[in-house]
């Protein structure tokens, strides 16, 4: 097997992460922030370029491994994390970013995406969801909502969305974050992400400026964000709205509700420490409506477990143990018989 | 436990022709392929050489005694070379009605039958939808019949082990393997041991199957039945000295493949996904981790090939292997290992198709998919195994091209050569060439680009975690040298044009004459499996002083570079293919010569009076 690559902590600025080619994304799309904020995170991680494989399917989003400097793989349609699969198999040593979206990740590969949530392969997957097909001019993906007008939907989509959230939970996932493209704190996600080993799962949401403009307003927006957005922080109190807010179960009902929080005293309101090692709160998180509730952002869930590759090579190696590599030893292997001038024998 | 044994070879024995097929039938639970097995194994250490062919149901337990379910293996072993599990059976073991209604029909006339009387009761009779008991009605006449009430003696014969009715019964094959054995004098104690190392854990159950294998052979010895009952021995095959062992098909391309790999000094990465009949590849080579192997059970086939593919980008051999339906999923990802100039080996175990077809059958009707079967112009290298010892040569070669040449290449086995076991000579691992592939590791002189080619036009093989080589590959057209994305129309046509020139390139041996002569009446061309019955058909028709040659052809994509030249040295060209007519296309649409096809697609390997009838025909 290759040597497990050691990586070093260099130094790099973010224009080490740039690549030479043009960036081809429509002016205003939220994957330029995404990127900028990817390549601004990459040198406080402290990961060396060359150790670095971006991987990705077929979408707008796919494009992004053209503009990191790294190595980098442009697959096909939703088949990203199978190609992950098997790079990380041939050498753990290599950190690895899947770049996907709604489509990408959630239809045409959704199934790979379970697996490699379910096998827990060490990568973050970072799932830009914009509620459309942007790459094909617009039609309605997996993640659009009901009603959702488009080329191919024309009165309106009838079926009900995917939640990438709790999909990714669902299939058994030990890191599950939410970040949106213009936000400053998507860097902290990434970093969190990347510091969690095994399948790292960031859902975010990402502004289609051309065919579903500014459908993430509604809490994205700058103004009224405070009582919009949940930011969750570990061993933080699930606080909003400048701490007037607060999210506490109901424990007969068995669900979360928001609740008033009076003069700071967000222990008597009940207001729920964020434990990002509870899987059963984790589960109620990635259900919350917005609307009802705010959007809960950052690490919803992160409680690492061995990984698919550690164990795979771990199994390799024990199962080698004590035997040689001895191929010619193997081809005589089994019930053979020696040909002599007299006959066979065995 | 085992009593010794003294088999005496060479007593009581009958004259016989140089070859014999003996087909054992049964119902699925039967063990026949395991009776099958064991009595190759026997031939194989009395020096025969031999050809089998195993032909089971899709059904894992098909309904007891029905015609569905009935599951036959066939073996022809002789003293003179043997290349395919024969044509007609000289002898038929039928455990059941059924077994004996759906093999019956190919028996030698003058055959010998052998039916167990004890289950040819009222039931079994209907469920094989006979209105009377053949056994009895005189319909067998054509063939000599020998009934035994195998049932009922093997029952006897494990009594004092105290075992339960229906396990006694599974004894039975074992009471038929003994009987075998004894009408070709073979030696018994082999499979005794084999026996005891099987049933280890329950040595009561080792010694009641050890008892029904005696019991059958005491009875050949001793029942001095006047009929057709009489102990045959065959000769030795003249072979040259050396070690043989018995290897499927399956196992020689998963050893293969490991040979490969070390030869070309890689690690090796198998994605696989169940499929029959390819899976046995995945099964052998998940054993083989020392040889450094990893074996990866994708979610699906399109996961599995893709997985094989981020494998290679990472520096190891990725190889995938699947049955028909499980390749066309495999298209589009072979689309980008042939765009991303990535090595790959694809293993397709052919079987009857379309769509779910024929799973446990054999056929070779994957060709076109196989040479054209991709969006795009997308040339990929394609080679054939004609036998499971040639699948190990083939494997090797696969690797060969694709480290050397940075392409995927398929390799086409089919489900008979899966399956079958021939003796093969265990080759010298020493006399065969490595290849050791030279990754980029450093900036070469001129400046690194990730699409400059040396002189094969293969691109340079670069592991992501080295430093300075960074770059981006994908699926989107690449520019000529540099790799970057490039939609120009005469970037697009040169790349077109390089992907196709790199592998017409490849250099492949030239094709032979495997029997007869360059030139002549008739040629007989064919590829993969069918080599054992057009090889027999040729010899025979030779021997009657009739002008035909025969041609196996491994490369299929590219051609050998002398086959079209070849075949126009003949006045007539008949290509034998279980399909509709496959290869006989590519051969005409690549050297217009009136190839003229043979076909059959029943499932069944051509036997080898079809290819004669065949070659009297092109004679006329």
């Amino acid at each position: 097997m290759n040597e497990m690559t050691t990586i070093a902590k260099p130094t790099t600025t973010l224009k080490d992460w740039e690549t030479d080619q043009e960036v081809r994304w429509c002016p205003g799309c939220g994957d330029y922030a995404i990127l900028k904020a990817v390549q601004r995170t990459m040198p406080e991680i402290g990961t060396a370029p060359e150790n670095t494989v971006f991987i990705s399917g077929i979408g707008c989003s796919s494009r992004f491994p053209y503009y990191m400097e790294t190595y980098g793989f442009h697959t096909i349609h939703g088949r990203a994390p199978a190609f992950a699969t098997g790079l990380k198999l041939a050498n753990p040593g290599l950190d690895i970013w899947i770049v996907t979206g709604d489509g990408d990740g959630l239809s045409i590969g959704g199934n790979h995406t379970m697996h490699l949530i379910r096998r827990n392969l060490d990568c973050q997957i970072m799932l830009f969801n914009n509620e459309i097909y942007g790459l094909t001019k617009g039609q309605y993906s997996p993640t659009s909502r009901v009603g959702t007008s488009s080329p191919s939907t024309p009165y309106g989509s009838v079926d009900r969305p995917a939640q990438p959230a709790a999909f990714a939970l669902g299939a058994g996932a030990r890191f599950v974050a939410r970040g949106f493209d213009v936000s400053k704190k998507l860097p902290e996600v990434l970093k969190a992400a990347h510091a969690h080993k095994g399948a790292a799962f960031i859902e975010i949401f990402q502004n289609c400026i051309v065919y579903n403009k500014d459908v993430f307003e509604d809490f994205a927006a700058p103004k009224g964000a405070e009582d919009r957005q949940l930011w969750l922080e570990n061993g933080e109190p699930m606080l909003f709205a400048k701490g007037t807010k607060g999210i506490a179960l109901d424990s007969e009902e068995l669900h979360l509700k928001v609740v008033d929080v009076v003069d700071g005293d967000w222990q008597s309101a009940g207001v729920i420490v964020h434990d990002v090692t509870n899987r059963s709160v984790a589960h109620m998180l990635v259900e919350m409506r917005f609307g009802e509730f705010p959007m809960a952002l950052g690490v919803l869930y992160d409680d690492p477990r061995p990984t698919f590759e550690a164990d795979v090579w771990r199994q390799n190696k024990a199962a080698s143990e004590g035997k040689t590599a001895d191929l010619q030893g193997l081809l005589k292997k089994g019930q053979t018989w020696t040909v002599t001038e007299g006959g066979p024998e065995l | 436990m085992a009593t010794a044994v003294e088999d005496k070879p060479g007593e009581r024995q009958s004259p016989l022709s140089d070859a014999v097929v003996v087909r054992f039938a049964g119902d699925s639970g039967d063990g026949m392929q395991l009776t099958g097995g064991q009595f190759t194994l026997s031939s194989a250490l009395a020096g025969n050489d031999f050809a089998t062919f195993p032909d089971f149901p899709a059904e894992i337990r098909a309904p007891q005694g029905t015609l569905f379910g009935v599951s036959a293996f066939q073996i022809n072993f002789g003293s003179s070379a043997i290349e395919t599990a024969g044509d007609a059976p000289d002898v038929l073991v039928a455990m059941n009605p059924a077994a004996l209604k759906t093999n019956v029909p190919q028996l030698k006339q003058g055959g010998l039958i052998i039916a167990d009387e004890g289950e040819f009761n009222d039931r079994n009779l209907a469920k094989a939808k006979y209105d009377a008991n053949p056994l009895e009605d005189g319909s067998l006449a054509k063939w000599q019949l020998l009934k035994l009430n195998i049932s009922q003696l093997t029952m006897d014969a494990v009594k004092p082990f105290g075992l339960g009715n229906k396990e006694a019964l599974r004894c039975k094959n074992m009471w038929t393997l003994g009987l075998s054995l004894w009408m070709f004098d073979r030696d018994r104690q082999p499979l005794i041991d084999w026996l005891n190392g099987k049933f280890a854990k329950d040595p009561n159950l080792a010694a009641a199957n050890v008892a029904a294998l005696n019991a059958g052979h005491a009875y050949g010895e001793t029942a001095e039945l006047a009929g057709p009952l009489k102990q045959h021995h065959v000769d030795p095959a003249p072979v040259a000295p050396g070690l043989y062992r018995t290897l499927t098909g399956a196992e020689g391309i998963a050893l293969g493949l490991v040979a490969g790999a070390q030869l070309a000094k890689l690690p090796m990465f198998f994605g696989g996904y169940p499929i029959t009949p390819a899976s046995a590849i995945l099964h052998h080579l998940s054993r083989l981790k020392e040889y450094d192997v990893t074996t990866f059970q994708a979610e699906d086939e399109i996961a599995a090939i893709c997985s094989a593919i981020g494998a290679s980008y990472g520096g190891s051999l990725g190889v995938t292997s699947s049955s028909g339906p499980g390749i066309a999923l495999k298209g589009e990802a072979m689309g980008l290992a042939i765009m991303t100039e990535l090595p790959l080996v694809i293993v397709n175990s052919q079987r009857g198709g379309p769509s779910t077809g024929l799973p446990t059958k054999t056929e070779q009707s994957d060709l076109y998919q196989a040479v054209y079967g991709r969006n795009g112009d997308a040339p990929m290298p394609v080679i054939s195994a004609r036998s499971p010892g040639d699948a190990f040569e083939c494997a090797i070669e696969a690797v060969r091209i694709a480290v050397q040449y940075m392409t995927p290449v398929m390799l086409l086995t089919d489900g008979y050569i899966a399956n079958a076991a021939e003796p093969w000579a265990v080759p010298d691992l020493t006399s065969y060439e490595d290849f050791p592939v030279e990754f980029l590791t450093e900036v070469p002189e001129g400046g690194f680009k990730p699409y400059g080619r040396d002189e094969k036009l293969a691109r340079p093989w670069v592991k992501p975690g080295t430093p300075g080589l960074l770059h981006r590959i994908g699926g989107i057209e690449k520019e000529v040298d540099t790799g970057h994305i490039n939609y120009a129309p005469a970037n697009h046509q040169a790349m077109t044009d390089i992907r196709k020139d790199k592998i017409d390139g490849i250099k492949v041996p030239g094709q032979v004459v495997e029997l007869g002569a360059e030139g002549g009446k008739l040629a007989v061309v064919g590829w993969g499996s069918t080599f054992g019955p057009i090889h027999q058909a040729v010899r025979r028709k030779r021997a009657e002083g009739k002008d035909v040659s025969h041609v196996h052809i491994r490369h299929i994509w590219p051609l050998p570079a002398n086959l079209g030249e070849l075949l126009k040295s003949y006045d007539k060209v008949i290509v034998p293919e279980m399909n509709t007519g496959q290869l006989k296309t590519v051969l005409r649409d690549q050297y217009l010569v009136d190839a003229k096809p043979v076909n059959k697609v029943s499932g069944q390997p051509f036997t080898i009076a079809e290819i004669e009838a065949a070659i009297e025909e092109a004679l006329k």
